[in-house]
């Protein structure tokens, strides 16, 4: 019993931005707007009836990023560092996508699976080179990743022969929107689906515990057995299917695939989910959970000043601030400075009463 | 054993080593190109474009070279550049002085160095997540300004724009007989300073040293009597002042602004630093090297150009590459070293 | 004349969020004496140099140098007053020079004047007779010359106090003798030394005084010449020495003629050279050697820890392949590591994950303990154990290194190994800790496991051992059994024709 409760403290202490994030941004949005998360049901143009509103719209609007965050923490917490081609990778696996489905003459349920297999395996490759360079010759993660960041873009582009093709397909809108008789966007399904599987994997693999001993201490990791080059490389690979996953529902939103813009950033976002969450960009202890919360806290956030009408480019400055405030707040020496404050007040107000 | 190894010559330091490397590989590499490509490589004219095209580039890479020595990371510095474009520019075509034009670059990339030093080091705060918000907020605040590009329209700046130096005896004959002499635009001079300036202070100054010691070990340099805090607090300072030179050598070279200036600017500035040998972990690091390193990455970029590769894809692609060569390459060396040590 | 103070702390006290590290600590040092500090891990000897030294600001009490009151915020302070200290583990920078490393922190002007520094350097090193050049880059000294180094610095620092924090535990005898003659020498020039080593002989050998705190608190403040040995050990330890001597007599041990379990021929990795190896069934052997006698490097090819590159391998009378450590754990071999803090406990990690961990190796990538599963593996080991820990999900860094290593002794003895092998398994720890351990592995011995022993403490391997493979420069170079199994000859055997 005793236990219980020493594990929940410890849980919320990592969740605690996060989560205080999320509350603050919620009252400031009823405070601003009442109405702002009010669900209603519209029918779109496909006669579908459909949930609709501010909350739906944070909630898939988020589903990228939210399933690159999960990926990101395992990378994070294994290797100590943070891949940054996640966008440009999700380019190639979108690039492959479509590529793949033009090829045929048709576009039916079979070649959206070939499709997404044959985009998922080229991202796993890419993840696998990734992971190869910080698992085998030992170079830090973001230096690695730097390589296909600066090139993935444009292989993308050469994949797909120097154009932005378009896909029309009811299948293809389905997986970007909304598929018939589901009220829910497919994106956010979708997320759902990839948290349970990780959740899965988490539950029947040792995944966890080895990927945290990896990431906190390589050398004892290695004496205790465990292949440390396995576990990053794994990491990177796991990361792959993610980044594909992300890259299709990117390319399913639009219909199209644009190497520039698709996923444009979205590496500086799944990082920050990830410190958002509470976990350590250092490597180690990590919590999956909070960097979903983190992703969802980053589209919120856009989405508010959206709402207050901020046009889409300056939206990163007002991001940046608030960015700011809450790792300020998280702040381990502020905290401490705060603590002390508190300590001394209570001292204060202590005295007062004494005299 | 220790009478054999006195009597032989010193072994380099891993920077001086990987610096080595870079130089070599720069120096084969436009070799080749002047044998193989022949054309524009054959004039000196064409190291003068590289550098007049990239002092910016250079100025921000040393800065960062600075930060990552410390063992930190700044990604802000593309944004910043870019911020500082437009705001001379917006300050310029009010009717502003050019000295304070060049006076609000600096305060631009000061106050960014200020805020970014306090949150990092005072206030310990992952460098990575800090340099991002600045990097969104330099952003922003850019598009915030002017959505739309804009055009320098200031005689006073127009003339200094126009300043270039001339250097006849490095220039060529041309088909129709007359010399054209090398040309350099003054932001390289100040690149050039630039790189002089910080080299100085890496090599000789308590300062510079502090640097090293700080990304080699923090914990050891903190023994050592060495003020951490202050010392990562000044190496953003550095970074951000370098930022504010950048934005304004850019402007004297492009003479114009938009939201997307010196995009992805801050990546070509860690590949730099990298491929000129520093590394990301701190402590081993040199802005000669970085300096080679701009030079090397632009060099590829217009080797592919020259030799026919016009799909636009491909100078990333082999820039790509290259950075790859020389990540590799230095994993390998300094693995070896490290194992020769053991033995 | 000597007996002019130089350092006098008094009621030092410092608390820890849920400890009291120190309490009331009183500590005089004077002007030309070696002082040295004792106590048993977690005794508040750390917590005091730390306090000295700047690291950790003190919540109560007054610090003196020379008779004036000081206040020490931060290492420079403590620099400025004098007090320069080398720790254990090297707090140098590797990737500067040795003349940078001598200098840095303390330059006088803006700029760096680096021929001046090497000269400098150059001549300190000389004087001192330290086996480095001024210009070349740290990281490629040895740790031992690197430790002088830092030494180095601190005598060209002029220093008033120096404090050695276990500056002996990596060096060699030579290289102990050379640092003792420097103590000296500095002791001479009226330099005060604070002298903190798990060393028992070594404080005898050279210090003049004997501070020892247990608990934080300090227990009594001795001239060396008055406290015998055995005394001061239960002054460390809080114990009468009755139950000392009751401690000692564990050391039954027993010659073992079971089967052999394992045996290597011409084994070799890229750290060692090729040897022979065997050891039987509950055998308890030990191998013994200087630093860097091969002894910690052996075990770890056996381990497959490092690199092997030959040598044939028979566990069990069956012919074994050990390239890495899970081929090791398959085969029933656990292995506690030297460097607890490298290469043993996952800092971060609870207490319980610590213990399960190589078990959940051996179970496989797709078998996980379940959480209800491991709960009760770690109270069952804390419970044998003795491990002194919050609850199972305390992070293991936030133990004592005794009970850490207690931890991973855990660890190992969950996977039910055949052969344990215990690389220092008694270093950095307490005394009672240590005695628990011992009896342990002569436990494990008697219920049939193979047990290899390494330590530096000879007393104590003979305690255990009933074999001994001595080792030199990589070398095995002599086995002690029966009778031959006395310090004597160990000594002897371990100096080799070197004595004769």
């Amino acid at each position: 019993m005793k236990d219980k409760t020493v594990n929940l403290k410890g849980g919320l202490g990592q969740l605690t931005i996060p989560i205080i994030a999320v509350a603050l941004l919620v009252i400031f949005n009823l405070i601003r707007d009442p109405g702002f998360f009010s669900i209603s049901i519209t029918h779109n143009n496909y006669g579908n009836a459909v949930l609709a509103g501010n909350l739906i719209s944070i909630i898939n609007g988020a589903s990228e990023l939210a399933i690159l965050a999960i990926g990101m923490t395992l990378v994070t917490a294994a290797t100590k560092g943070q891949d940054i081609s996640v966008g440009a990778a999700a380019a190639i696996a979108g690039s492959v996508f479509v590529k793949v489905l033009k090829s045929g003459a048709e576009i039916s349920g079979g070649t959206v699976i070939l499709a997404f297999i044959c985009s998922c395996c080229v991202a796993m490759i890419f993840g696998a080179f990734n992971g190869t360079l910080v698992a085998v010759f030992n170079i830090q993660p973001m230096i690695a990743t730097l390589i296909l960041y600066t090139c993935g873009r444009s292989i993308a582009y050469w994949i797909n022969g120097g154009a932005t093709p378009t896909v029309t397909s009811p299948i293809i809108n389905a997986i970007g929107s909304f598929a018939p008789g589901i009220p829910i966007p497919m994106p956010v399904i979708i997320v759902i689906i990839v948290t349970i599987l990780f959740k899965l994997l988490f539950h029947f693999t040792s995944l966890e515990l080895l990927t945290q001993s990896v990431g906190i201490n390589q050398s004892a990791a290695r004496l205790n057995g465990i292949n440390t080059t396995f576990i990053k490389l794994l990491s990177f690979i796991l990361l792959g299917v993610c980044v594909s996953v992300a890259g299709i529902i990117g390319v399913s939103r639009l219909g199209l695939i644009n190497h520039e813009t698709l996923l444009l950033d979205v590496e500086m976002d799944a990082i920050l989910a990830v410190a958002i969450g509470g976990n350590s960009l250092g490597g180690g202890k990590f919590k999956i959970s909070g960097s979903i919360i983190g992703a969802y806290v980053i589209q919120m956030l856009t989405i508010t000043l959206y709402a207050m009408k901020v046009s889409s480019t300056d939206v990163k400055a007002y991001k940046a601030i608030v960015i700011v405030l809450l790792v300020v707040i998280g702040s381990p020496v502020v905290k401490e400075r705060f603590a002390k404050l508190m300590k001394q007040r209570k001292k204060l107000a202590k005295g007062g009463e004494a005299a | 054993m220790n009478d054999k190894m006195n009597k032989k010559k010193e072994p380099l330091t891993d920077t001086q080593l990987l610096m080595t490397i870079t130089i070599c590989i720069f120096i084969v590499m436009y070799v080749l190109a002047m044998l193989l490509l022949k054309g524009g490589f054959l004039h000196a004219q064409q190291i003068f474009d590289l550098l007049n095209d990239n002092a910016s580039l250079i100025i921000v890479s040393c800065g960062l070279t600075v930060v990552m020595i410390g063992g930190g990371i700044d990604i802000s510095v593309g944004a910043v550049t870019s911020l500082v474009v437009m705001s001379c520019i917006l300050y310029l075509n009010k009717g502003g002085n050019v000295i304070f034009a060049a006076l609000l670059a600096l305060l631009i990339g000061l106050a960014f160095g200020l805020v970014h030093g306090l949150l990092i080091s005072y206030l310990e705060i992952q460098p990575f997540i800090v340099t991002l918000a600045g990097m969104f907020f330099a952003r922003g605040m850019t598009t915030i300004l002017s959505v739309n590009p804009q055009k320098v329209d200031h005689a006073g700046f127009e003339a200094l724009r126009n300043t270039k130096i001339e250097i006849p005896w490095l220039g060529y004959v041309a088909k129709n007989g007359n010399l054209v002499p090398a040309r350099m635009e003054l932001g390289v001079v100040i690149a050039f300073i630039c790189v002089i300036v910080i080299f100085l202070i890496l090599m000789f100054h308590r300062l510079g040293r502090n640097f090293y010691a700080m990304g080699g070990n923090q914990q050891s340099a903190l023994m050592l009597g060495i003020n951490v805090k202050r010392t990562r607090f000044l190496s953003y300072i550095i970074s951000g002042i370098l930022s504010g030179i950048s934005g304004f050598v850019l402007m004297m070279h492009t003479g114009a602004g938009n939201a997307t200036n010196a995009a992805g600017m801050e990546m070509n500035a860690i590949a730099s630093s990298i491929i000129g040998g520093t590394l990301l972990t701190g402590g081993v690091g040199n802005v000669a090297g970085t300096f080679f390193g701009t030079m090397t990455l632009t060099t590829i970029k217009k080797i592919v150009v020259s030799s026919g590769l016009k799909d636009p894809w491909w100078q990333s692609i082999t820039t790509g590459g290259m950075l790859c060569f020389f990540i590799l390459l230095q994993s390998i060396v300094l693995g070896r070293r490290q194992k020769k040590k053991q033995a | 004349m000597q007996e002019e103070c130089l350092l006098k702390l008094r009621g030092i006290g410092k608390r820890f969020p849920g400890v009291r590290a120190l309490h009331n600590v009183d500590f005089t040092l004077r002007k030309g004496e070696i002082h040295a500090l004792m106590g048993e891990n977690g005794a508040g000897k750390s917590t005091l140099i730390k306090i000295l030294t700047g690291v950790y600001q003190m919540d109560e009490g007054s610090v003196e140098v020379d008779g004036k009151a000081v206040n020490i915020h931060s290492p420079q302070d403590a620099q400025n007053n004098g007090i320069s200290t080398v720790y254990q583990e090297i707090t140098l920078c590797p990737n500067l020079t040795v003349a940078e490393n001598m200098f840095i922190g303390r330059e006088g002007g803006a700029w760096v004047n680096q021929k001046e520094y090497r000269k400098r350097a150059d001549e300190q090193l000389q004087n001192l007779n330290i086996p480095a050049r001024s210009s070349q880059q740290l990281g490629s000294c040895s740790l031992a010359v690197q430790q002088m180094v830092a030494i180095a610095r601190a005598v060209d620092m002029q220093c008033k106090v120096l404090i050695l924090d276990e500056p002996t535990s990596s060096l060699d005898d030579k290289e102990v003798n050379m640092l003792f003659s420097l103590m000296r020498d500095l002791k001479k020039k009226g330099v005060g030394i604070i002298f903190v080593t798990h060393f028992l002989e070594q404080v005898y050998e050279v210090s003049d005084r004997i501070t020892v705190l247990r608990n934080g608190q300090l227990v009594g403040e001795y001239p060396t010449s008055e406290l015998p040995q055995v005394q001061l050990v239960a002054k460390m330890m809080g114990k009468t020495l009755d139950e000392l001597s009751a401690l000692e007599d564990t050391g039954s041990r027993v010659e073992a003629t079971g089967e052999v379990f394992y045996k290597a021929e011409g084994l070799s990795s890229e750290e060692t050279n090729p040897f022979d190896f065997s050891i039987r069934k509950g055998e308890v052997n030990g191998l013994t050697g200087l630093l860097g006698s091969g002894r910690s490097e052996s075990v770890r090819a056996i381990f497959g820890a490092d690199k092997v590159t030959a040598g044939k391998v028979n566990i069990n009378g069956k012919e074994a392949k050990i390239s890495k450590p899970i081929d090791a754990m398959k085969n029933g071999i656990g292995y506690l590591a030297e460097d607890r803090k490298r290469d043993g406990i996952i800092a971060d990690l609870s207490v319980r994950e610590n213990i399960i961990l190589a078990l959940q190796v051996m179970n496989g990538f797709f078998k996980p303990i379940s959480r209800s599963e491991s709960e009760a593996f770690a109270d069952e080991y804390i419970k044998a154990l003795k491990i002194k820990t919050a609850s199972t999900e305390t992070p293991v860094g936030s133990l004592s290194g005794g009970n850490q290593q207690k931890v991973i002794l855990a660890r190992w003895l969950l996977t039910h190994p055949d052969y344990l092998i215990l690389d220092e398994p008694t270093r950095g720890i307490d005394v009672g800790t240590k005695l628990e351990i011992q009896k342990l592995v002569l436990q494990l011995a008697k219920d049939g496991v193979s047990v290899t022993f390494i330590s530096s403490e000879v007393e104590e391997m003979l305690r255990t051992c009933s074999r001994l493979i001595v080792m030199r420069d990589r070398h095995i170079v002599g086995e002690l059994k029966g009778n031959d199994l006395n310090q004597a000859q160990v000594m002897k055997t371990i100096a080799g024709g070197e004595a004769e």
